[in-house]
Order: structure tokens, then sequence, then C-alpha cells
């Protein structure tokens, strides 16, 4: 009925703490910049680059659902948006299926995005041994 | 039936955005975070209506299995078509540029 509001509304909140994380990233690669060889490693491993990452995740799987939801004729171009949400009913319903189903994808979406991190971490992990080894030798 | 078309065409474009330098260059990453994040919302989706419906599930009426084949192959081309106009704004090898 409308569980794809729930990851819309992570989805911005994701937003609002990627541009304060880029804010931070930027302040910090302009006093670094001297330093280019640390900017490099450091730029790679920047954190908004993850969490644009779950943006992009959440912001394009909801709007595929969205147009989905306006297939079925839950969405309507005028207030109050969701068909569900003029009728108490159908509100009530809305409400339920967003807590469980809507709140269920959120955390999916993101345990997805978190798997992904954890992995990319180990790799450039590896990848920082590899190259010290060969630089060793 | 969405959630298997959505599916395909995430497992299709991390294939082809995989192998390619020339895929990667065109913004089909893109195409793949689209198709990821929605097969994972209607995966949870699928697992909620399975455990109302149980078996049933599995047993759509004809008429309801070729609505959602039209619902996702729609999904498909309009992912495809939010792809092509990005790519059009972003213009990563000045084709645009040059006319």
């Amino acid at each position: 009925m409308a569980c794809f509001v729930v990851p819309v509304a992570e989805a911005v909140v994701v937003s609002a703490v990627y541009a304060a994380v880029k804010v931070k990233e930027k302040k910090y690669t302009l006093v670094h910049a001297d330093n280019s060889e640390r900017f490099e490693t450091e730029n790679k491993h920047m954190f908004s680059k993850k969490l644009a990452w779950l943006m992009k995740l959440l912001f394009g799987g909801s709007f595929l659902l969205a147009f989905e939801h306006l297939w079925h004729g839950e969405i309507v171009p005028w207030a109050p948006f969701l068909t569900a949400a003029s009728d108490p009913g159908d509100r009530a319903q809305m409400l339920h299926e967003m807590s469980t189903v809507g709140v269920m994808m959120a955390v999916s979406v993101t345990a997805l995005w978190a798997a992904m991190v954890v992995i990319s971490y180990c790799v450039e992990k590896k990848n920082a041994e590899t190259v010290q080894k060969i630089e060793e030798v | 039936m969405t959630l298997l078309i959505s599916l395909f065409a995430a497992v299709i474009s991390t294939a082809v955005w995989y192998s390619s330098e020339k895929a990667r260059r065109m913004k089909v990453g893109m195409l793949c975070w689209m198709f990821w994040g929605a097969s994972v919302m209607w995966l949870v989706d699928a697992v909620f209506e399975f455990v109302e419906l149980k078996a049933e599930y599995f047993t759509p009426l004809p008429s309801d299995m070729l609505n959602d084949t039209f619902l996702g192959l729609s999904v498909a081309a309009l992912a495809m078509t939010v792809w092509i106009i990005y790519l059009l704004i972003k213009d990563p090898d000045g084709v645009i540029k040059k006319k």
C-alpha cells in the first residue's frame, strides 16, 4: 500500500548524513592536500562513497517500487497522494504494512549495504597489505 | 514475476558492468543500484506474501501473472529510460558536446 515510503524516508535521512560527511571529508582533504600520496589513499576509503551506495540502493529501489504502486492505483497525483490514506480502515492497514513490510525492506537494503561495506573494507585492507609487501621486497 | 524480471535485470546489468570498462564509463552502475534495490524490496514483499498465502503463492492466476509480467517489463523499461536520460545528461564521451 505504501511500504516504499519507509525506504524513501531512510534515503532522505541518509542523504542528509551523506552531505554532512562529505563536508567533513572535504575539510579534511583540504588540510592534507599537500601530502598527495596520503590524500590519494584516504580518498579511496572515503565513507561518503560508501554512503552513496546506500543512497542509490534506497532511492533506486523506492523509485521502481513507487512505479509499481502507481501501476496498482495506490498512488494518485492529488492529495493525500496515497489512496489508502483517505479511508480510516485502509489507513490502519497501510500503517501496519509500513511498520512491517516497509521497515523490513529498509532493514534488508541496509543489511545488504553493510555486507558490501564490510567486504569492500576487507578487500581494500588485503590490497593495502599486498602493496606493502611488494614495497618491502 | 515482477521480482524475477527485476532480479534477472539486476544480474545481467551487474555482469555487464563487471565485464566491460566501456559499460562502467556508460554509467551502467546506475542500473545495477536501481535493480538490486528494487529486487531486495520486492523479495521482502514476496516473503511477507508467502507467509500469508503459503503454497498458494506459487500458483497465481494466469491474469495476475500476465499483469505482473507487464509490470516487470514496464519497470525494466522505466529504469532503462532513466539510465539513458542520465547518460545523455552526463555525456561521459562528450558526444553531445561535440555536436
